[in-house]
């Protein structure tokens, strides 16, 4: 199971990813630049990545406190938590961008 | 602003769960308090960030909201009396030769103190900026992050940001005496009281004001005044919004802020203190809650209602090195008990 980064330069990288895990904790097992300052409590918008479209609908709806978070930090069209997004064998080669935003509160 | 300076035995910077609890613990030993918060209310982190919340970890308090936590913090801490002071950020933190603190706010409050504690949490609450490109030179001109005076947006084209309750309060409060109103956000779902949303949707339609899908992506200006700046919507078409005012407002981050300034030895952007007294690298400053680190630390309530009643026993001693300390219990000492208003 993989999920496929691009990063802030637009280099791509596969991750190796676990079924039941949060898509934020394998982004920063990998020492990518995402702070997810509140561990993964949807509380405070660091983990924010940008879902490739294809692979946006396959996604479950953003619930309110994930949109909320969204709202406060700036999120795009197909902005996401990561660590609202779960692995699953549905999502395997899931195709993410590292977001602005969770790069420059990291930086 | 009084330029008079307060005299007082502690100024505790942080007016959350561990700066409230020290002004007991504090009090049982005759200081009084003085107590500094960025905020416009007590409670830190438990009254911004979540003040709905259940907490479950409180001893003895199975399920307790932040809300209800910071109005029991309260209410214990009233018999001392201390004073709060909201709507302040402490810039300055100064020993006199005299072994005692100035401390001084952003708000121009000066106050002399025998030993101060910092009870800041994850350090002072500040606005987000949303990452538009060259946003610091409108900031402050034509930018503004917060609304201090109504005035300042008497017949000016007002475009505010946001979906939350700041967003949809002000684009209502401001809309009569604004020259325009518009307000931007990302999908047309808002977090925010009901009844502000049907208010901000009633002005739609009745022409007062503009309702735009999208995000900004760029200002446009000269000097720091905004003419105007351009949006991207929802179908990645970008459109242009007249405006000589922006109010972006996505709510509040923390940042450590003017405490690394003060000559404190920091780790990782914590303070570290020993576990006997919780004091900083400088005799005198304590430092309680969140804002600490020692080996062991956890991020609790619970530790920092502990690490103030340590700490308050050093901080009496630094503050009166020649007095004698009898430890005394609540439920038995009438000294105590005098102090508290129940005997």
């Amino acid at each position: 199971m993989r999920i496929i980064l691009v990063d802030g330069k637009g280099r791509e990288h596969e991750l190796e990813a676990m079924e039941g895990w949060r898509v934020m904790e394998i982004i920063r097992d990998y020492g990518f630049p995402i702070v997810a300052e509140c561990g993964g409590a949807c509380a405070c918008g660091t983990c924010q990545v940008e879902v490739d479209p294809e692979w946006s609908a396959k996604l479950h709806e953003p619930r309110e406190d994930e949109l909320d978070q969204l709202d406060q930090n700036y999120g795009g069209e197909w902005s996401r938590l990561s660590c609202q997004l779960i692995m699953s064998a549905e999502l395997d080669g899931l195709r993410l961008r590292l977001s602005d935003i969770a790069i420059r509160e990291a930086a | 602003m009084a330029q008079e300076t307060i005299s007082t035995d502690v100024v505790i910077i942080g007016a959350g769960p561990c700066g409230l609890f020290a002004v007991f613990e504090l009090g049982l030993l005759d200081m009084k308090c003085h107590l500094i918060d960025i905020l416009d209310k007590p409670g830190g982190q438990c009254a911004e960030l979540y003040p709905e919340k259940p907490i479950y970890d409180i001893p003895a308090l199975p399920v307790v909201s932040g809300q209800e936590l910071t109005e029991r913090l309260m209410e214990q801490a009233a018999p001392f009396g201390p004073q709060y002071h909201y709507n302040e950020m402490v810039e300055e933190v100064q020993k006199l030769e005299d072994g005692r603190f100035r401390v001084k706010t952003d708000g121009g409050l000066v106050f002399e103190a025998k030993v101060v504690v910092i009870a800041a949490g994850g350090g002072s609450f500040q606005p987000k900026k949303p990452p538009i490109p060259g946003i610091e030179a409108y900031e402050g001109k034509s930018v503004f992050y917060a609304v201090k005076r109504m005035e300042t947006f008497r017949n000016k084209k007002v475009l505010i940001s946001g979906g939350g309750d700041s967003a949809l309060d002000w684009t209502i409060n401001l809309q009569p005496i604004a020259q325009s109103m518009q307000l931007i956000h990302r999908r047309d779902g808002f977090r925010a009281a009901p009844d502000s949303v049907n208010k901000m949707h009633a002005l739609v339609e009745e022409g007062k004001m503009k309702f735009h899908l999208g995000q900004i992506t760029a200002l446009h200006g000269d000097n720091g005044q905004l003419t105007g700046v351009t949006a991207k919507g929802n179908d990645g078409k970008d459109y242009e919004i007249e405006c000589d005012t922006l109010l972006p407002f996505f709510g509040l981050t923390m940042k450590l802020g003017p405490i690394a300034n003060w000559g404190l030895n920091l780790h990782e952007n914590l303070i570290p203190v020993d576990t006997e007294k919780f004091q900083t690298s400088e005799p005198g400053i304590f430092a309680i809650g969140d804002i600490n680190t020692y080996p062991g630390k956890l991020k609790l309530i619970l530790s920092g209602f502990h690490e103030a009643a340590l700490m308050a026993q050093a901080a009496f001693k630094y503050a009166n090195p020649d007095a004698k300390v009898t430890f005394q219990y609540t439920t038995s000492s009438t000294s105590l008990q005098k102090k508290l208003g129940v005997a």
